[in-house]
């Protein structure tokens, strides 16, 4: 059966959403290998097994974290050249297409982003122009490299071997050009990640300072939400730039995605508008975002927000 | 130093994009198109840091032979000088094809630092960036929040989902830059007209040394098969809160199971 290598985007071996979505995928389209990367292997074997990796090839060499992007190119292109898998799937995340890209260069293959679907026949789906144009498209040359949106695909538990494979990779020296000094991690809390959650909650111009941001904040954990932020808000300083969703900041798809204070411009609309349900709370009747909305408030976002945040809270 | 800034013209932001079609490729007649917006953030580093350090900038891009306009708008906000990469086989041209021609061009010119914004508007693959890096080996920094030069070396603060990592690096190197690194400064009028005097040399395939058969749709290394527009969602229920928006809010979000 044809080999399909998957690279696993983890956290010290916390491994992520998109890596159990992308191994699904990789089993309706061969035999999933997990590309395990970096520190922390041991908390990561269980969940890669469960998801379907019949194999997972390990570098747990910390050099190959130590460095941007070039060494974790280098060692899939070893394992592309040593194994001729049918594809490459990594996540469509900035660090995932960086390493498709050097991959798709250093293999001689094309590469294709934006992936919701890829069929058996290794044709992606692609979701462009903000989500307004779905194009099919082919890698005619090379090893297939396919960069997948998360959210896109449904995980499914499918237990498999995970049979450990130990690699490592000579790096070259311009692998080792860019180094890595120091990581600063912000505090993260407990809400799931941007492009993963299932529902997202927005805070936009609407909302008018940094502190006000705490009833979006109270809205989201009421549902399990993520938290996500116009430009507007971010470029006013009132949340950081990783929550920043539109055209110059994340994609989202999540199930539900609620829009507070946002009026909806092609901005902000390239970054969501394929969510699964849209709902909008803007006082302005007139606010593009409405056009999308599968439900809308007119209303203030004070008063709403905090209203069904405690509606919800009742419920449970 | 020698500083050059990789832009592109892309189509107007606001418009909705498309793709032709009989070529798949592209749409970029229909609106009015515009210098890519996260290059505007690429040039205002490329200034700040020859005004902090001394020396040029130069403006690359490879696009259709309109494309000058953007290289204009570049040079209007104080960038020195121009290149258009122009040529018909390139046109089509996937981000393979477009590394390549672009690490092609600057084989033609001498340069300290590469700087290009993260990602285009149109495409938004962010994959430039990196495969220039791949292919002319130097240090890759990018989504640079912040970028700090000091004789040869350079230190990044590149975003990450965590928040960022401190990266250095030797000089020449390539560097992409996100939206918070900076403010770009609008053209004064001074600048906008100092802009038509200055250079902007043409570059065909030839020229710059690139292989025809590597380029353009025919040498892409991808195919789009087909496309479509997605119907537009239509506009759903609307109401107005009487004191009640929240409560009916909640009751839409049990009925569709949300909660």
């Amino acid at each position: 059966m044809a080999e399909i290598l998957v690279l696993v985007d983890h956290a010290d071996g916390a491994v992520k959403k998109v890596t159990l979505e992308l191994l699904t995928k990789a089993r309706a389209l061969g035999e999933p290998s997990a590309v395990f990367v970096g520190a922390g292997y041991d908390k990561a074997a269980e969940k890669l097994a469960e998801y379907g990796a019949a194999k997972v090839y390990v570098a747990e060499d910390a050099e190959l974290d130590g460095y941007v992007t070039a060494p974790k190119a280098e060692l899939l292109a070893k394992l592309v050249a040593e194994h001729s898998p049918a594809a490459v799937l990594v996540p469509a995340t900035a660090e995932g297409k960086e390493v498709g890209g050097r991959l798709a260069i250093k293999t001689g293959s094309g590469i294709l982003t934006d992936a919701v679907d890829v069929s058996a026949e290794l044709v992606a789906e692609q979701s462009i122009f903000g989500g307004s144009t779905v194009a099919h498209s082919k890698v005619t040359q090379g090893t297939p490299i396919i960069a997948m949106r998360p959210n896109a695909t449904a995980p499914e538990a499918a237990p498999a071997a995970a049979e450990r494979v130990d690699v490592s990779v000579e790096l070259t020296d311009a692998a080792k050009l860019a180094k890595v000094v120091e990581k600063v991690v912000l505090p993260k809390g407990d809400r799931p990640e941007l492009t993963e959650a299932s529902i997202v909650v927005s805070g936009g111009r609407g909302v008018g300072s940094g502190e006000n941001f705490a009833i979006i904040e109270k809205l989201a954990d009421a549902l399990g939400a993520a938290v996500g932020a116009s430009r507007a808000a971010v470029d006013a300083g009132w949340y950081p730039h990783q929550s920043q969703v539109g055209q110059t900041g994340k994609t989202v798809s999540p199930q539900l995605y609620i829009a507070a204070g946002i009026s909806g411009a092609i901005q902000h609309r390239a970054g969501m508008q394929t969510s699964k349900t849209i709902v909008a709370i803007n006082k302005d009747e007139e606010a593009p975002i409405f056009e999308l909305a599968d439900y809308g408030v007119i209303g203030d976002l004070f008063k709403v927000v905090p209203q069904v945040t405690d509606e919800i809270e009742k419920r449970k | 130093m020698k500083i050059v800034v990789c832009v592109k013209q892309v189509p107007d932001t606001e418009a909705e994009k498309r793709l032709l079609p009989d070529t798949l490729t592209v749409d970029r007649e229909s609106s009015n198109p515009v210098l890519n917006e996260m290059d505007e953030y690429a040039i205002e580093e490329a200034l700040k840091l020859a005004e902090a350090h001394g020396g040029e900038v130069t403006v690359l891009t490879m696009g259709p032979d309109g494309a000058d306009a953007a290289v204009r708008k570049a040079l209007s906000m104080g960038a020195d000088s121009g290149i258009l990469l122009t040529d018909p086989a390139l046109a089509g041209s996937d981000a393979v094809a477009t590394s390549y021609g672009l690490a092609q061009a600057l084989g033609t010119t001498e340069f300290d630092l590469v700087i290009l914004g993260s990602e285009a508007s149109d495409a938004r693959t962010s994959l430039v960036p990196a495969m220039l890096a791949e292919r002319l080996g130097l240090p890759q920094l990018t989504f640079a929040s912040k970028v700090e030069i000091d004789g040869t070396a350079i230190t990044v603060n590149r975003l990450t989902d965590y928040g960022h990592d401190i990266v250095s690096a030797q000089l020449p190197a390539v560097v992409s830059v996100v939206e918070k690194i900076n403010e770009p400064r609008y053209p004064s009028f001074k600048g906008i007209m100092a802009a038509k005097k200055k250079p902007i040399a043409n570059l065909d395939a030839a020229a710059a040394g690139i292989d025809a058969a590597k380029v353009g749709t025919a040498g892409a290394w991808t195919a789009v098969a087909d496309a479509a527009q997605r119907p537009p969602r239509s506009a759903g229920v609307k109401v107005s809160d009487e004191g009640d928006g929240g409560v009916k809010l909640a009751e839409f979000l049990s009925a569709q199971k949300f909660i």
